[in-house]
């Protein structure tokens, strides 16, 4: 095609000639070029930029694309025992109905009036979670579980005026190296251990290392392997007494059934919502909560957006907007508390439609149903000869398989599986390297008896 | 009512107004939404009832309190919610300036949804997600051209998360060279993002901001009495939130490398300079894009998003882990730089927006990159010319003969005149269906607001919106109150913002609604 012949591309409208010079002569400008008459010829780019040619049917964009894509192989294609800080769950028919909404889609930040439906989605999406979580206050989603941890610990760093933070080491390796750099060098990060065999918290270890420097101690629980931790009410009077404050990270989607956190003494919690009602997008649909008591000392440390409600002009009218805006960074900039920007707040909505979907009737069997099956793939694994589960303690969901016995690392039992359909457990050892041919094995309700005895099978016939 | 198709304005517009409830208000006591699957018999009588095998000490005892509602009275309601909310795809949404609200093909969202993108777990074994690596690696090429930068991370969540990560790169940087202790000051400007202060001091910098200088560039002898040996690096936008773009920028960098410092580039008003000037030629260490802006992915009510980060060549092994390399077969994950910064996020990033900006650069290509700038341009030249023209708006500052892709206006002249601001005219603009918007603290500019056309609309689009300004203003000398009382035909009336400051009266969740404003009152 000559370029005289080019169509306008389709989401330029002003590149129609006729529009564009309708513009130009309005401007007295015939060449566009003048208008970057501004920037220096030094600083102008004159090459081509390498990029492939425009592929302008849409048909043809779609095909291209989606051929790509189809170098995949998806957990719908096979079997997949994969979690570690994303899981497959299933996403009821109204979430993404929702989610897709042009006007949630395409909507940013519009004010309370013309955007009140995405004020109160999200203020709906905080008091779910408030409700699940049994705290007062929870933001408007962050990027994921490593950033509302982070920011946990910072926030205990300012109301405790401490600078150390002592961190469980159960947690995933890329959550830790999350807080750890968003800590440091302003506040020193040091690690408490667990036991080695019930994967409990070594209460010795934490009371010995926790001092009057300690801002706060962070917790997963259940933790990155699953372990449910007992010792609560223990922990929270150890930290307590010392002044310090408990932070506990829990994945939400199991508190239909276990305690949340808040009932053994959490001052703030954190965690992920991925798991309610967002598809795994290879861990692209991350989102952080955070959550804390409606105490001022709380409230004014967040950095998030928090969304209120309010009366407006007209009686029986809600209205929402920004609760103490004037402490982030929006106004305040580098005085506000961390920074605030664009995070997660579509998975937020997700969330909210799906608790709201839920109730909590749907959260208590869901989590029966996950625990149930977890246990029925647990007690089936640790039947297959020299195949152990490690940690002797109650898992939600995850559990840690260990293929020690059994001569065989974890890469070739996963490239076996693999080659037969099913993803295997993640391999915990690069991270873990006490964990010497473990993985990380995930059951949640997508699995079905027929799944989990298909896993086991392959897996007594590979070993 | 007549409807009166001569004006471009649509004053009959009313938006949707349901006054829905809250959901918990929907609640009725045995309704269901959904029922997740139930365990087996043949595994409830391996097992049990699954819950006894929890230590005493951790099960829940009281119920969750979630509303009990049927399902298609929570689709209702969130459909409700999302008429009450006007996203870009039916606003002409250039009010909200810094923000380059543009066009999101939905072909990108079909795209998208498949199953091969939005059922891929993170851990999956390489050879499962070659196509997803793939993608990652020709976005890191891509973004290479764009910016002349040599490699790229799409790790970051955002645009203020890419900046937080650049500042861990210079903490890294200056740390390795034994110098992070006396290297403590980053410089920036007051017109670039608050994130390039607030994200950067989280590191634990103190932050020197420059303001500009009467013609609205950056003050370079500013500039040069802030840098020193404690210099550890600018951070700083160009063409900055006024629209102004910096002449100097070079000469900026320069100072501050002579200083010892790195020079990071927030590039969020990247889109009327693709193709026309670049990050690495302007003498910058490091820059970002963010997708969710420039490359057309959307915003989602305020994400997710993604900050496309890229760095030289020497600062290549400070990027967070991992990387994507291609042996010229396959596709892999590199997690070995020698000094990385470590994560920023779990896992790899922001894959379906990724995907999403993917799709749009494919389809406009090198050349429709380089129309979108120059279109964007000239629709913000062309509201420029006609919006300095109404009686009451002005655009401070007098520097560059031009504006790039946004204009940072003012109505002090219209509020000295009337006592109508720019609160005042954001609410009224919702009476026509449009958005503008109320931000820009603190405000350097008085009465300020910021439109940014992009390249998404026509130009009769941009005529219907500089029609309401027109209309707005002149309503300001004829009748203030109309305007002063606004909104009138959006969803909700003036709020009591009495509601957000006051410990004793904020409700940020339904239950403190409940305790502080219906328990207390009984």
């Amino acid at each position: 095609m000559s370029e005289k012949q080019k169509p306008a591309h389709p989401y330029i409208p002003n590149s129609a000639p006729n529009l564009k010079k309708a513009i130009m002569d309005d401007l007295g400008i015939n060449d566009i070029e003048q208008l970057y008459e501004d920037i220096p010829e030094k600083l102008r780019f004159r090459g081509e930029l390498k990029i492939p040619e425009p592929i302008l049917s849409e048909l043809e964009l779609k095909k291209h694309v989606l051929n790509i894509l189809s170098e995949n192989v998806s957990c719908e294609d096979n079997l997949s025992f994969l979690g570690g800080g994303c899981a497959q769950h299933y996403v009821p028919a109204i979430v993404d109905e929702v989610v897709n909404r042009s006007e949630f889609l395409t909507a940013y930040a519009g004010e309370p009036y013309e955007d009140h439906g995405r004020f109160q989605a999200l203020f709906e999406y905080q008091s779910l979670m408030a409700e699940l979580l049994d705290m007062d206050v929870v933001n408007v989603p962050t990027y994921d579980w490593g950033q509302a941890a982070s920011t946990s610990v910072r926030m205990a760093e300012r109301i405790t005026g401490r600078g150390e933070v002592l961190i469980s080491e159960y947690i995933s390796d890329d959550r830790f190296r999350v807080i750890k750099n968003y800590c440091e060098p302003v506040m020193k990060v040091s690690r408490f251990k667990h036991d080695l065999l019930t994967g409990q918290i070594n209460i010795n270890d934490l009371s010995s290392k926790i001092d009057k420097n300690t801002a706060c101690v962070y917790f997963e629980n259940p933790s990155f392997f699953g372990i449910i931790e007992e010792q609560g009410d223990q922990i929270s009077e150890i930290i307590h007494k010392n002044g310090s404050l408990m932070i506990v990270g829990t994945d939400p989607i199991s508190l239909g059934v276990l305690k949340p956190p808040s009932h053994y003494g959490a001052d703030i919690v954190c965690g992920d919502i991925q798991t309610l009602g967002n598809h795994m997008y290879f861990g692209g649909s991350l989102a952080g909560f955070i959550a804390t008591r409606d105490d001022k000392k709380f409230v004014a440390e967040y950095p998030s957006r928090l969304f209120g409600i309010a009366h407006t002009s007209v009686e029986g009218e809600w209205g929402f907007g920004d609760v103490l805006y004037d402490r982030t960074s929006f106004g305040e900039r580098e005085k506000g508390k961390e920074f605030v920007g664009t995070a997660a707040a579509l998975y937020g909505i997700a969330a909210a439609v799906y608790l709201s979907l839920m109730g909590p009737e749907g959260m208590k069997e869901l989590g029966q149903t996950i625990i149930q099956r977890a246990l029925y793939a647990k007690k089936h694994i640790s039947e297959i000869p020299g195949v152990k589960i490690k940690f002797n303690s109650a898992n939600f969901k995850e559990f840690v398989v260990d293929f020690s016995d059994t001569g065989n690392d974890v890469e070739y039992i996963n490239q076996k599986l693999r080659e037969l359909g099913i993803f295997g457990g993640h391999s915990l050892e690069p991270n873990f390297p006490d964990l010497k041919n473990c993985a990380l094995y995930c059951v949640t309700e997508i699995h079905s008896k027929n799944d989990i005895d298909r896993l086991v099978n392959e897996i007594r016939n590979i070993v | 009512m007549n409807i009166n198709r001569e004006s471009k304005l649509r004053k009959n517009f009313h938006q949707a107004k349901w006054d829905e409830e809250i959901i918990f208000q929907l609640h009725s006591k045995g309704q269901r939404g959904v029922i997740p699957p139930q365990t087996e018999k043949e595994i409830e009588n391996k097992v049990g009832d699954g819950v006894s095998s929890l230590p005493k000490s951790m099960r829940r005892e009281n119920t969750p309190g979630l509303p009990e509602v049927g399902q298609m009275r929570v689709l209702k309601h969130f459909l409700r919610l999302s008429q009450e909310n006007l996203g870009a795809d039916l606003n002409i949404d250039i009010g909200q300036g810094t923000c380059t609200i543009k066009y999101n093909p939905k072909i990108n969202e079909v795209i998208t949804r498949s199953e091969k993108a939005s059922d891929l777990h993170p851990f999956q074994d390489e050879s499962t997600v070659q196509g997803a690596l793939k993608i990652y690696h020709e976005m890191d090429k891509y973004f290479r051209e764009i910016s002349g930068m040599d490699r790229f991370s799409l790790q970051p969540s955002s645009g203020s998360h890419a900046i937080l990560t650049m500042a861990s790169i210079v903490q890294k940087y200056h740390e390795v060279r034994g110098e992070s202790d006396q290297r403590d000051e980053v410089i920036t400007t007051i017109f670039s993002h608050p994130s390039d202060a607030a994200a950067v001091a989280v590191k634990g910098y103190k932050i020197i901001t420059i303001y500009p200088d009467e013609n609205g560039f950056p003050d370079i002898e500013a500039l040069k009495s802030a840098v020193s040996e404690r210099t550890a690096a600018l951070f700083i936008t160009n063409p900055e939130d006024i629209g102004i773009f910096n002449p100097r920028i070079d000469e900026f960098t320069k100072i501050v490398h002579d200083a010892g410092g790195l020079c990071a580039y927030d590039q969020a008003n990247a889109n009327g300079i693709l193709g026309i000037t670049r990050a690495k030629d302007a003498g910058f260490d490091m820059c970002f894009f963010n997708l969710h802006k420039t490359f057309a992915a959307p915003h989602g009510c305020g994400g997710p998003a993604s900050g496309a980060l890229g760095v030289i060549r020497e600062l290549e092994q400070f990027l967070p882990v991992p990387v994507v390399d291609f042996d010229g077969e396959k596709y892999k994950f590199n997690f070995d730089l020698k000094n990385s910064v470590g994560k920023t996020r779990s896992f790899w990033g922001v894959f379906p927006v990724i995907l999403k900006s993917y799709a749009w650069i494919r389809s406009l290509g090198a050349e429709g990159l380089k129309e979108a700038a120059r279109i964007a341009v000239l629709n913000n030249n062309y509201l420029l010319k006609h919006i300095t023209e109404i009686d009451g708006a002005d655009s401070p500052f007098k520097g560059g003969k031009r504006r790039i892709e946004q204009v940072r206006y003012t109505w002090e002249k219209l509020y000295n005149e009337t006592g109508v601001g720019t609160f005042d005219v954001t609410c009224r603009m919702c009476d026509f269906g449009f958005h503008l918007w109320s931000s820009h603290h603190p405000f350097i500019v008085p009465e300020p607001f910021t439109v940014e056309p992009t390249e998404s609309y026509s130009k009769h689009e941009l005529d219907e919106y500089l029609e309401g300004l027109r209309y707005i203003a002149e309503e300001a000398r004829t009748n203030p109150d109309v305007v002063k009382s606004a909104p009138h035909r959006s969803v909700v009336h003036k709020i009591d913002e009495s509601w957000f400051d006051d410990p004793e009266k904020w409700a940020i969740t339904w239950r403190l609604y409940l305790k502080k404003h219906v328990e207390n009152k009984k």
